[in-house]
C-alpha cells in the first residue's frame, strides 16, 4: 500500500493543480451544444479559457455571470438570470453547464433556490436543461471538478425523448470517460466498443468537440459531443463502464437512478488492462445476444493489435527497463501511467499528485506526495525522465532531465486534440514515445 | 494601500485618462467604469491586470493569496522576457483551503511569506489579494507590514481582487502599489540629464530589446523600465528620471500623472510601432529633454534607420500593398498598429474602439478614412461578420481570437500578450512585415478552402 504524504507548506510553489471549475468546464465541453457558465467574477473564466484555448488550439466557448464586489454581497440571482437570458439569445444553446467558483461558494449563494425562482419566472426556458455543479476552487483540483460535473450530467433529468422506442434494445453501453482521457483516447474507445457491436454513449465525449476539426460555421457553443437526445437515452444502456476511479460516484448515480450495473476500469493502458477491457466488452455483447453457450468474440483487428503491442513491449523494454522515472500527474492519470511503467520494468523514483483519491493507495510504489512542482524538483534529481504537464519544462531544464508531457496544460506540443495513449494502439504509442526519448539521449 | 471605495472611484476617474475628460461635452464615456455584462463578458479581472503590470519585474517573487483558480490556472503564461533573473516565472500561491476561509487566511499568508524568503530570498515579494481573500476580509496591508519588518525585505501588498473590475483597473492598482511602496525608496548610483523611464512596456517577446539600442545610440539613458525586464531595484529609483515615457498604454497613466505631481517629472505618451511613431517618439523625447546636440543625433539616427528600413521593407511593401485587414484590439494599440500597417501600404478596413479614449478614437477615425468601420463592441461572431462584409484578407487581433479566424479559414496575426515575435522599433516593423507576408501568402489557405473531389460532383 502506498503512503500518502501531504506537503506541509503554506505556499504552493509552481502549482501542479488547476482549479475544480476548470475541470468541470472541461467535462461540460464534451456535451453538444453547451456553453459552460461560471458563476463567479469574470477573471476565473478568462484564465480557464486561455488555458484551454492554448492546450487544444481551439476556440472554446465559456461564459461568466460576471459577479462584482457589490453583486457578490447582494447575491448572484440577478447575474445568473441575466447571463442565462443573454446566452440563450446569443448562442442558442441546447444545454447550459452552470458551475460555481470560490467566490460565490464563499458567499454561499443558495443555488437551488435561485434556479427554482429563475425557472418560475421564465417558463420559456423549460426546454433548456441546466446542469448544475458546485465546484469551490478551494476544494480539490481539476480531476475533482471534472468528476463532479460528470456526476451532475448523469444525475440531471433531460425529459422524455420524443421517439417511441420502448421494448427494443439499443445495445448501448454508457462509457464514463474520466479526466485521464484526452479527446483522441475517446475516439479510440468508441471505435473499440463499436467493434463489439455495441453502441457507446460516452460521457463526456470530448472527441467530438475539442478534437481539433474544422467546422463550416462559427460556434458560440460546442459543435459536437454527447447530445441532449443521447442523454435522454441514458436509461436504456445495458451497462456502465467507468474509466478512471474518479468516475465511481457517477457510475453509482446511474446505478441508483436506472439500476444500471457498472464496472470501474481504473486504467486503459498496458496489455493486461486493455485485455480486461476487451474481455468485459465481449461479455456484455454476449449477454445482449442472450447466448448462454458463451464463446468470446474478440474482433480480429484487436487480436492483431495485441500481438503488435506484445512486440512493442519486447522492443522497448531494453530502453525502459531500470529507468528511473519521476511523475507529477493527477491521481487517475498517475495510476494509469505508473502501472504501465512498472510493468515495463521501469522504476518510479518520485511521484507528486494534486488531490486525494482512494486510488492513490493502490499505486505500484511506496510513496506519493500531494504537492506541487517544487516538490517534484526536490524529489526528481537524478531520474532519467520526468512526466508532467508543460509547466514542468523549467525544472526539467534545470535538472537536465528530458520531459514527457502529459496532463493539463500542454502549451508547447501540437496535436493534443488527437493524441491517443490508450488501448493496445495507444499503449504502443506511449512506449515508442518514451523509447525514442531514451534512444535520442543515448540512454 | 488600503483598498477603499474612494480609492477605486479615484482610479476609475483618473484625470490623466482621456476617458474621463470630455464627459461634459460629449456625453458620458464609460469605457473605464463600464461593468462587465453577465453572459457576454470575456475579459480578465483586476488581478489579471495587476499581474500583467507587475510580474515582468524579474527578480521579485509574486505571491498570490487566494484559492488555486487565480494562480494555478495562470502562472507562467505571461509573455514577458528577462535578461537576468527568472524568479518572476515561478508561481507562488497560498492555495487556500476551506479551513482558511473559515478561520481567515492571514496566518497562512504570513507563514507563506516566510517560506518564500527562506528558500528563494528575493529582493521583494509582491502579494496579491484575490476575490475570496478580499471577501473574507484578510488584512493584506497589515500582514505585509509585519512581514516587511520581520524579514527586512519589502513585502508589497497589491490589493487587486478580481471582482473590483477589469484588467485596466488592475493595471492601475498595480501602479498605485509601485507609487506607494517602491518608487522613491532608493537612489541611483548616478544620474544624467538624459535619464528617462519607460512606463507600460512589458517586454513581451523581448520588444524592449529592439528599442533600447536605439536609445543608447542617440544617448538617451533608460533609468527604469516599468516594468518589462526590470529589476526591483531600478524601479525604486525611478523618481530620479527627467522624463516619463508612457508606451502604448493608458493603463499605468496614474503613474505618469502622480510622478509628475510628486517629483515634477513630466510625461509623454508614445508608441514604438511603425516608422512614423518610432520617429516621433525619439523626436519628442529629445525635444522634451531640450538638448540640441541630442536632437541632432536623433535626426541622424532616424535618417540612417529609415533609409535602411526602406531597403529592407521594399520587397514586403510590394507584396503587402493594398491588403485589407480587420484589426481587433484594445485601446491605444489600435491606432499604433494601424499606423504601422499603413507604413507597409496595407489597409485597415475595420477596427475596434472598444477600450479607446476619445482622443484615440479621433486618431483612429483619421487613419481609417471614410469607408473604414469602427467597431464599438464585438465578439467573435461580430468580427467574422465584419470580415465577410469588408472582404478583408486577414484578422489582426489578440491570441484569444486566433481560433476565431483560423476556424473561419482566415489568415491571422497575433499582436497581444502571448506572441513570440517582437514588433517594436524599426527592426520590429520588418518582423511585422515578414509575419504579415507569411500569413497572407501561405500556400495553406487554398487547401483549407478546397472542397473534396466528391463534393464537387453534381448529380
Ligand atoms: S476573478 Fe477573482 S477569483 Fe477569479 S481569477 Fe480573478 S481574482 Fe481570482
Amino acid at each position: 500500500m502506498t503512503t500518502i504524504t501531504r506537503n506541509k507548506k503554506s505556499v504552493a510553489v509552481n502549482p501542479l493543480k488547476q482549479s475544480p471549475p476548470l475541470g468541470a468546464a472541461l467535462a461540460f465541453l464534451g456535451l453538444k451544444g453547451i456553453v459552460p457558465l461560471f458563476h463567479g467574477s469574470q477573471g476565473c473564466t478568462a484564465f480557464a479559457k486561455v488555458l484551454l484555448v492554448r492546450h487544444f488550439r481551439e476556440a472554446i466557448p465559456l461564459a461568466t455571470t460576471a459577479m462584482t464586489e457589490v453583486t457578490t454581497i447582494l447575491g448572484g440571482e440577478e447575474n445568473i438570470e441575466q447571463a442565462l437570458l443573454t446566452l440563450v439569445e446569443s448562442a442558442k444553446p441546447d444545454l447550459i453547464g452552470l458551475l460555481t467558483t470560490g467566490l460565490t461558494e464563499t458567499r454561499g449563494d443558495d443555488m437551488d433556490g435561485i434556479l427554482k425562482s429563475i425557472r418560475k419566472r421564465h417558463p420559456e426556458l423549460d426546454y433548456l436543461p441546466i446542469i448544475f455543479v458546485s465546484t469551490p476552487d478551494y476544494k480539490g483540483g481539476l480531476q475533482d471538478g471534472f468528476a463532479a460535473a460528470v456526476n451532475s450530467i448523469v444525475a440531471t433529468d433531460y425529459g422524455q425523448s420524443v421517439e417511441t422506442y420502448r421494448g427494443q434494445s439499443l445495445q448501448q453501453v454508457t462509457i464514463l470517460a474520466g479526466s485521464l482521457l484526452a479527446p483522441g483516447d475517446g475516439s479510440e474507445i468508441k471505435e473499440i466498443v463499436e467493434a463489439f457491436g455495441l453502441k457507446p454513449l460516452v460521457i463526456p465525449d470530448l472527441s467530438e468537440s475539442v478534437d481539433g476539426h474544422l467546422d463550416d460555421d462559427y460556434n458560440s457553443k460546442t459543435p459536437g459531443g454527447t447530445s441532449k437526445e443521447q442523454l435522454q437515452q441514458l436509461e436504456r444502456s445495458l451497462f456502465t463502464i467507468a474509466i478512471g476511479e474518479s468516475m465511481r460516484p457517477a457510475a453509482s448515480t446511474l446505478k441508483e437512478k436506472f439500476g444500471t450495473n457498472y464496472q470501474i476500469i481504473p486504467r486503459l493502458t498496458g496489455l493486461g488492462a486493455v485485455d480486461n477491457f476487451l474481455w468485459l466488452l465481449a461479455q456484455i455483447s454476449n449477454y445482449k445476444a442472450n447466448n448462454w453457450q458463451f464463446k468470446p468474440q474478440i474482433p480480429e483487428k484487436y487480436l492483431r493489435q495485441r500481438r503488435q503491442l506484445q512486440d512493442a513491449i519486447l522492443d522497448t523494454h531494453f530502453y525502459l527497463g531500470g529507468k528511473k522515472i519521476s511523475l507529477a500527474l493527477e491521481p487517475d492519470l498517475l495510476y494509469q501511467t505508473s502501472w504501465l511503467l512498472k510493468e515495463m520494468g521501469a522504476e518510479i523514483q518520485a511521484a507528486v499528485t494534486t488531490t486525494k483519491s482512494p486510488i492513490l493507495k493502490e499505486l505500484p510504489f511506496e510513496n506519493v506526495t500531494i504537492g506541487d512542482l517544487e516538490d517534484l524538483e526536490d524529489l526528481a534529481t537524478g531520474s532519467d525522465l520526468i512526466i508532467t504537464n508543460s509547466q514542468g519544462k523549467g525544472l526539467a531544464k534545470k535538472l537536465n532531465i528530458p520531459l514527457y508531457r502529459m496532463g493539463y496544460p500542454i502549451y508547447d506540443r501540437l496535436g493534443n486534440g488527437s493524441r491517443c495513449l490508450v488501448g493496445y494502439k495507444g499503449s504502443m504509442q506511449f512506449l515508442f514515445d518514451l523509447g525514442n526519448i531514451f534512444i535520442e539521449i543515448g540512454h | 494601500m488600503k483598498l477603499t471605495k474612494g480609492k477605486i472611484a479615484d482610479l476609475l476617474n483618473e484625470p490623466g485618462c482621456e476617458h474621463n475628460h470630455k464627459k461634459g461635452e460629449q456625453g458620458k464615456n464609460k469605457a473605464c467604469t463600464q461593468q462587465a455584462k453577465p453572459g457576454a463578458a470575456q475579459g480578465g479581472c483586476a488581478f489579471d491586470g495587476a499581474s500583467i503590470a507587475l510580474v515582468p519585474i524579474t527578480d521579485a517573487a509574486h505571491l498570490v493569496h487566494g484559492p488555486i483558480a487565480c494562480a494555478g490556472n495562470s502562472w507562467g503564461s505571461r509573455g514577458s522576457l528577462s535578461s537576468g533573473a527568472t524568479t518572476y516565472k515561478m508561481g507562488f500561491t497560498t492555495d487556500i483551503s476551506e479551513n482558511d476561509i473559515i478561520f481567515g487566511g492571514e496566518k497562512r499568508l504570513y507563514k507563506g511569506i516566510s517560506q518564500v524568503i527562506k528558500r528563494y530570498n528575493p529582493p521583494a515579494i509582491f502579494v496579491y489579494s484575490t476575490c475570496v481573500t478580499a471577501l473574507i476580509g484578510d488584512d493584506l496591508d497589515a500582514v505585509c507590514e509585519a512581514a516587511t519588518k520581520k524579514f527586512e525585505t519589502p513585502i508589497i501588498p497589491v490589493n487587486s481582487p478580481g471582482f473590483v473590475g477589469s484588467k485596466n483597473l488592475g493595471n492601475r492598482l498595480a501602479g498605485e502599489s509601485l507609487l506607494d511602496y517602491v518608487v522613491g525608496t532608493a537612489e541611483p548610483e548616478y544620474t544624467t540629464p538624459y535619464d528617462i523611464n519607460l512606463i507600460g512596456e512589458y517586454n513581451v517577446a523581448g520588444e524592449v530589446w529592439s528599442v533600447l539600442p536605439l536609445f543608447e545610440k542617440v544617448g538617451i539613458r533608460v533609468l527604469s523600465k516599468i516594468t518589462g525586464d526590470a529589476t526591483f531595484e531600478e524601479i525604486r529609483y525611478a523618481h530620479r528620471a527627467k522624463l516619463n515615457v508612457m508606451i502604448c498604454s493608458k493603463a499605468l497613466i496614474n503613474m505618469g500623472r502622480k510622478m509628475e505631481e510628486r517629483y515634477g517629472i513630466p510625461y509623454i505618451e508614445e508608441s514604438f510601432y511603425g516608422v512614423e511613431d518610432m520617429n516621433r517618439c525619439l523626436r519628442n523625447i529629445a525635444q522634451k529633454i531640450g538638448d540640441e546636440a541630442l536632437q541632432q543625433r536623433v535626426e541622424t539616427v532616424i535618417a540612417e534607420e529609415t533609409a535602411k528600413l526602406d531597403i529592407a521593407l521594399a520587397p514586403y511593401r510590394a507584396r503587402l500593398k493594398d491588403k485589407r485587414m480587420v484589426l481587433y484590439t484594445g485601446g491605444v494599440k489600435s491606432w499604433s498598429v494601424m499606423s504601422a500597417a499603413q507604413d507597409l501600404g496595407m489597409k485597415v478596413v475595420a477596427t475596434s474602439t472598444k477600450k479607446s479614449t476619445e482622443e484615440d478614437k479621433a486618431k483612429i477615425k483619421k487613419l481609417l478614412g471614410k469607408d473604414g468601420i469602427a467597431l464599438a463592441k464585438g465578439n467573435a461572431k461580430e468580427i467574422l461578420k465584419v470580415i465577410a462584409k469588408t472582404k478583408a484578407d486577414m484578422l489582426v487581433a489578440g491570441g484569444r481570437n486566433q481560433y476565431t479566424a483560423l476556424k473561419a479559414r482566415i489568415p491571422f496575426l497575433d499582436i497581444n500578450q502571448e506572441r513570440h515575435t517582437p514588433y517594436a522599433g524599426y527592426d520590429g516593423l520588418v518582423e511585422m512585415a515578414k509575419e504579415f507576408d507569411r500569413a497572407l501568402h501561405s500556400p495553406i489557405w487554398q487547401q483549407v478552402q478546397q472542397p473534396a473531389p466528391w463534393e464537387t460532383v453534381s448529380s
